[in-house]
């Protein structure tokens, strides 16, 4: 499997990575590599396997429902660009 | 145009809040109402570094659940990062669970329409999952900006979502109820619509019967019943309209304006989200064992659908004041302690009061059954005198309005303060009755030339004039055979 030139400039989007067109031929040629370790994986016969979510063998922990943090905002907000009225300020967005 | 060519079908998916204290991935408080972001946590933040730590209520809840609908447990499910990007998702995706879910299968009996068109139906669910919530943005102007509140980010949700089993808004409407009844019955959810605790999503798609599936479109967040039954109705039609123009229905989502009554596209298919789901690296597996989830069942209360068929059998009532008396655990509460009181008897009586009088009075004064100024005891109490016929059933309603306004610690305290106690004694009724026939010549030759009516009427004069307090069978019987003398 190969990618094209514009499954990658779709990748990006997604991912919010700006692709000037001078370095999409390289993304294109790293990600064509990957795939190329991923097809060797799926020809492996893993025919009756478990599929498996993560590589240890750890469980989840689970914490007791308390409430444990204060209120931090002013720490918090001290590093935001933009606050006003308690709220976060972002550039405008609706959907 | 007739909706009578068409098939309607209607799957719910529906996210309900978890009323836990502190979020599922953090230990900040969930409490609603808060100043803007006192409550968003660094792990809420997203900020660099931190982790997540799975809440046990929260899962704890989700059991609850799943026992409640009869579902598998999966003693082993998998979180998953659903990835997209909006400023209220600070770390750029939603801890969710894709392909092995917490609760997988499951169904809901749900109880359709009134009366002798009523119905019931068994509802598939598909599976419910856990996952966070997002925070909130606000769009009013701030300077060209929009505002970010985190409060609401990591508050757990559980998603339940229901096979396409629904084929009219009404049916929609019956399994959006019964779901909300439920989760609050076992006490995983507050129900509270207005604040967003409880908020369904419609996938609706209508066809020619015997045809495949049509394209369905689906409704965005519907906050109440009414919305829900509006927007799914507007949508039906519209895309009846649509085919039979001779369009295409495209793949959409859309939003309901409780406003205008329409639905109107969010986006289509094309610009649809792709979510890239994959196993959060932060958090293993979740492992139920066996036990916890024995713990579990052994502390659920007994559920709706188990009680309305036990008050059916045991205590021969109908379907109809079951399904009442167990539509919500406080109703449920209230009928068996009245009716430990009051005797397995007046299960009928006790099921007509406490549906009839208590609801409409409570619904009038819009209180909740929690604060009724009429207690269990106080209606069994009550019930029993109406049963040994001390009082009627039209003085009852007057000791309910008494017992209702205080006037007195329970219905004898009231029938003998308020002298309201039924006369049966012929002595004290006869002088009664033989003022009533003197004063209503007219009424008694009008009998005796026939006529019910008038026998009705002399009836009507006596219980006047005792005050309601004679028994009425006894009026009757006394009237018969004065006339007939």
């Amino acid at each position: 499997m190969s990618l094209t030139d514009q499954e990658v400039r779709h990748v990006a989007k997604l991912a919010r990575i700006e692709l000037p067109d001078a370095e999409l031929e390289r993304t294109r040629s790293h990600l064509n590599t990957m795939l190329g370790l991923i097809e060797q994986l799926q020809a492996i016969d893993t025919t009756g396997v478990e599929p498996m979510a993560h590589a240890t063998e750890l469980v989840l922990r689970l914490r007791e429902d308390r409430v444990t943090e204060p209120d931090r905002r002013d720490a918090c907000q001290a590093v935001a660009p933009a606050v006003e009225n308690g709220l976060y300020l972002v550039p405008k967005v609706i959907e | 145009m007739s909706r009578a060519n068409w098939e309607v079908v209607i799957g719910l998916e529906t996210h309900a809040q978890l009323n836990t204290a502190s979020k599922i991935f953090s230990g900040a408080s969930t409490a609603f109402g808060a100043e803007p972001n006192v409550q968003a946590s660094p792990v809420d933040l997203a900020l660099p570094g931190v982790l997540p730590v799975m809440n046990r209520a929260a899962v704890e809840r989700a059991i609850r659940f799943g026992l409640a609908i009869g579902a598998t447990v999966a003693p082993r499910s998998v979180f998953a990062r659903k990835n997209y990007f909006y400023p209220d998702l600070p770390k750029g995706y939603q801890i969710s669970q894709f392909e092995l879910p917490v609760v997988q299968g499951g169904t809901l009996t749900i109880r359709v329409g009134e009366g002798e068109k009523a119905y019931e139906k068994v509802v598939r669910l598909t599976r419910a999952h856990l996952e966070e919530d997002a925070g909130k943005s606000l769009h009013e102007d701030f300077h060209g900006m929009s505002g970010i509140d985190l409060n609401r980010a990591g508050t757990p949700l559980l998603e339940i979502v229901s096979e396409p089993d629904m084929s009219s808004s009404a049916e929609a409407v019956a399994y959006a109820r019964a779901l909300h009844a439920l989760v609050r019955w076992v006490d995983i959810c507050d129900g509270n619509m207005q604040e967003g605790s409880f908020r369904c999503d419609a996938n609706v798609s209508v066809r020619r019967p015997g045809e495949p599936l049509g394209t369905r479109r689906e409704i965005k967040n519907l906050n109440s019943f009414r919305f829900l039954q509006q927007a799914i109705d507007y949508e039906i039609q519209w895309q009846i309209e649509q085919i039979e123009d001779g369009h295409k229905i495209q793949q959409a989502t859309v939003l309901f304006d409780p406003d205008t009554g329409e639905t109107r596209m969010m986006r289509s298919k094309e610009d649809a989200h792709d979510y890239r789901y994959f196993p959060d690296p932060d958090l293993p597996p979740l492992v139920i064992a066996a036990e916890w989830m024995d713990e579990v069942r052994r502390a659920m209360p007994e559920l709706p659908g188990a009680l309305a068929a036990r008050l059916q059998n045991d205590y021969g009532l109908s379907a109809y004041d079951a399904a009442g008396l167990t539509a919500s655990r406080e109703t449920a509460r209230y009928f068996t302690d009245a009716l430990a009181i009051a005797g397995a008897a007046q299960a009928k009586p006790l099921a007509n009061w406490i549906m009839g009088e208590l609801a409409a009075r409570l619904n009038r004064e819009e209180r909740d059954l929690a604060d009724s100024p009429v207690s269990p005891a106080q209606l069994a109490g009550l019930v029993a005198r109406i049963a040994d016929n001390t009082i009627s059933n039209s003085i009852a309603k007057k000791v309910f309005d008494a017992l209702w306004n205080g006037e007195g610690a329970d219905a004898d305290a009231i029938i003998e303060a308020q002298g309201l106690k039924q006369v049966t004694d012929a002595s004290a009724i006869e002088p009664i009755i033989d003022e009533v026939l003197a004063a209503n010549p007219k009424s008694v030759e009008e009998y005796r030339a026939g006529k019910e009516k008038a026998f009705n009427a002399l009836v009507g004069q006596v219980m006047k004039a005792s005050k309601g307090k004679a028994s009425p069978a006894q009026v009757n019987e006394l009237l018969k055979k004065k006339l007939g003398g």
